[in-house]
């Protein structure tokens, strides 16, 4: 049983990879990027809720196409140093108009929950063992930004700057 | 100069908290020494040779009086007794302990300053020119727009874990004195045919190891369009930039892949795209920070022959340590933090404070860093010159050689940086021995001469007239010259290496040989800088290497 962070509470995560559930009994599947565009005619009439998962490097523009049938994109973080996650999470909200779970997932820590939630993230999965009763509390390192952003989870007082 | 509001001071007090409990974490074993790495270097804390080392942001190189006794006290209560000035018009303490660090922050939140964006692969303090406001030659004051764009880039969600680090300059003038042509994004405040001001945009610019000058993607960018088109370029990095390997993952490395012009189309395409979410242009933001910019009041007065009668010393210092002024009756006063027996750049908590009441009695309670390392007093009446030198004789801070061979640039090197290969004061001092005349120094004129200790060039020699660059040769220190770099305006160069490199008690002698042939080959009134790329550099490489002289 896997715990995650959605919308700001702990919650136990009722998807799975597809590594994790290859027939998909759970009816919650996540699939690599590369096994959705191999697979999508298959998997599009399929009786059950999908998910897709990018690396940092992967174009997100092509997804919106499929947002009728993708309810989660999970971005992978592979490091602290990795911030090409927040551009694609900023982009599928924004641009594309991504409505569904947006998850990070990976190498991340608390202390970039601020900025992840900011860029329109709304679940993190940190990796197994994280405190994650501690990392609720990342949400409210700031309460006032500069910038505008996607912001599902939190929405501080900012000045300006759309 | 920019006051914080409530929303500001919270930001500020919030991340001295955030910084208290990451601090606490780690100390506690809970964040790995490489996370931790992440969250310090954002706040300006580096692990050094000796201790660790603080870099402590000052906007643009604007401080007012209290802020300048607040590093004072610091500096005392904190450190050693001293402070360093940067390239960025920064301060660096070299002695902090880890611990202590969130106090520190505690005390600079009180005189709205902090350490935010110092370091880490983020957006940098915003550099100005240290003339702003007061240059004769400036279109527009560009410390309005360095506020705005600071206030845009702090915390920013999208762009806070970039390739690399990343830098901004914005100017005011033609006469580009904040080296913004070699930074990632340098802005110039520029008036179009139609009559309006915008931005001409150069990107790609910088130092390090791949030393380049930037390249102009927009010839004028409307002033509204700044944050959309400053995002549309960050965002084009971060998704392209390369994160492979740390030496080349500047933004210079990847205009250069895909060439400037390729790179405008992206970035043109990108922020065309992003238009319908792209940050909302609001007059009344803009107009909100530079009212916080109007000039101070200045009383009326006429410029004034202040030379008269005095002693040439005096004479010397008004024509190398001041510059004139857009108000009449007022000059700039440079305060040289370069006197001989001086680490370029040190200046001690007792200096800051005579410093700060020098400018509470005569320049309106502001003090400036200078990107050279160097202190301003921005607005001093012409009738107060004597009095000001005479003060700052008195400490020790009127050495009169503003822009002249030892107003040198020179990191800290190997006495306390982790990453330098060889020392930089030691060099910096026997320059100063050998050239301690100082008549010798104006014959020469205007020099830069810039020197950094490891080619990730925080002395920026790539651009110094001369520059020197230690290597380290199987342990032993030894020094690259090149000759000809420039930072400043179209005249923005990279330097040549002349030849092998020298060992380190040759520097001085080296240095001297070239300045032989400059002064043998110039032609009237021929800057040095002149002269080298009229005749190039081989005259100047035949005499340094001449057999008499051993260079390895």
């Amino acid at each position: 049983m896997r715990h995650l962070i959605k919308q700001r509470e702990i919650i136990v995560d009722p998807w799975r990879y597809a590594d994790e559930d290859p027939l998909g009994r759970e009816r919650a599947l996540i699939l690599p990027l590369e096994r959705w565009r191999e697979e999508r005619e298959r998997w599009w009439l399929w009786d059950g809720r999908l998910g897709v998962r990018i690396g940092p490097a992967d174009p997100v523009a092509e997804l919106e196409q499929d947002f009728l049938r993708v309810s989660l994109v999970a971005i992978e973080f592979g490091g602290i140093a990795e911030g090409r996650g927040y551009t694609q999470a900023q982009l599928l909200r924004k641009r594309h108009k991504f409505t569904g779970e947006l998850r990070a997932v990976g190498s991340i820590q608390r202390d970039q929950l601020f900025y992840m939630a900011r860029c329109g993230f709304d679940a993190f999965e940190l990796p197994e063992g994280a405190d994650l009763q501690g990392a609720l509390t990342a949400f409210d390192d700031f309460t006032v930004a500069y910038q505008g952003a996607v912001d599902c989870a939190v929405a501080p007082q900012r000045r300006a700057f759309g | 100069m920019y006051q914080y509001d409530a929303i500001d001071q919270r930001l500020v007090n919030e991340r001295v908290a955030q910084f208290r409990d990451q601090t606490r974490r780690f100390l506690a074993g809970e964040i790995s020494e490489d996370d931790f790495k992440s969250l310090r270097l954002r706040n300006g804390l580096y692990i050094q040779r000796h201790a660790p080392m603080l870099r402590i942001s000052v906007p643009y190189g604007l401080l007012a009086t209290r802020q300048l006794r607040m590093l004072a006290r610091i500096a005392r209560e904190y450190d050693r007794g001293y402070g360093h000035f940067t390239t960025r018009q920064n301060m660096q303490f070299n002695w902090p302990q880890l611990e202590r660090v969130p106090d520190i922050l505690e005390l600079l939140a009180t005189v709205q300053m902090h350490s935010i964006q110092t370091s880490g692969n983020c957006v940098r303090n915003v550099t100005a020119d240290h003339l702003a406001g007061v240059a004769p030659d400036e279109l527009e004051d560009p410390r309005p727009w360095c506020e705005y764009i600071r206030q845009w880039a702090t915390l920013h969600p999208e762009f806070s874990y970039l390739p690399r680090k990343f830098k901004i300059a914005v100017t005011g003038s033609a006469q580009d004195r904040a080296a913004s042509r070699v930074h990632d994004i340098g802005l110039h405040l520029v008036r179009n045919a139609a009559g309006e001001v915008g931005f001409e945009v150069l990107v790609g610019g910088g130092l390090g190891r791949t030393p380049m000058v930037g390249h102009v993607i927009r010839e004028f960018l409307p002033k509204q369009d700044l944050l959309a088109y400053l995002e549309a370029i960050l965002r084009v990095y971060n998704l392209e930039g390369r994160r492979d390997n740390i030496h080349k993952a500047r933004i210079k490395i990847l205009v250069k892949a895909v060439g400037p012009q390729k790179f405008r189309e992206l970035v043109e395409a990108e922020f065309e795209a992003s238009r319908a979410h792209a940050p909302v242009f609001e007059p009344a933001d803009i107009e909100r920070i530079a009212a916080f910019f109007r000039p101070p009041p200045y009383e009326r007065l006429a410029d004034q022959d202040v030379l008269a009668g005095k002693p040439s010393e005096f004479r010397n210092w008004v024509q190398r340590n001041t510059r004139r002024h857009k108000a009449p009756g007022y000059r700039a006063v440079f305060v040289s933090l370069k006197a001989p027996e001086r680490p370029p750049g040190d200046i001690t908590a007792e200096e800051m404070d005579r410093v700060a009441d020098l400018a509470d009695r005569y320049s309106f309670g502001y003090v400036r860093s200078t990107h050279d390392q160097n202190l301003l007093l921005a607005d001093v009446r012409q009738r107060d010159l004597y009095d000001v030198w005479l003060a700052l004789r008195e400490i020790g801070l009127a050495t009169a050689n503003i822009g002249t061979l030892t107003d040198m640039i020179c990191c800290p090197g190997l006495d306390f940086c982790a990453l330098a290969n060889a020392t930089s004061i030691p060099i910096a001092r026997q320059i100063n021995e050998r050239f301690d005349d100082l008549d010798y120094l104006y014959d020469l004129g205007d020099i830069e001469l810039k020197m950094s200790g490891c080619m990730n060039g925080c002395g920026h020699h790539s651009v110094g007239h001369i520059g020197i660059l230690g290597v380290d040769k199987n342990g032993e220190e030894w020094y690259q010259i090149t000759l000809g770099g420039s930072s400043s305006g179209r005249d923005a160069a990279i330097g040549q290496v002349i030849g092998p490199s020298v060992p380190h008690a040759e520097v001085a002698l080296v240095v001297e040989r070239i300045l032989d042939v400059y002064l043998a080959e110039r032609e009237e009134g021929e800057r040095f800088i002149d002269t080298v790329r009229r005749i190039g550099v081989a005259p100047f490489k035949a005499r340094v290497y001449a057999p008499s002289h051993k260079a390895a």
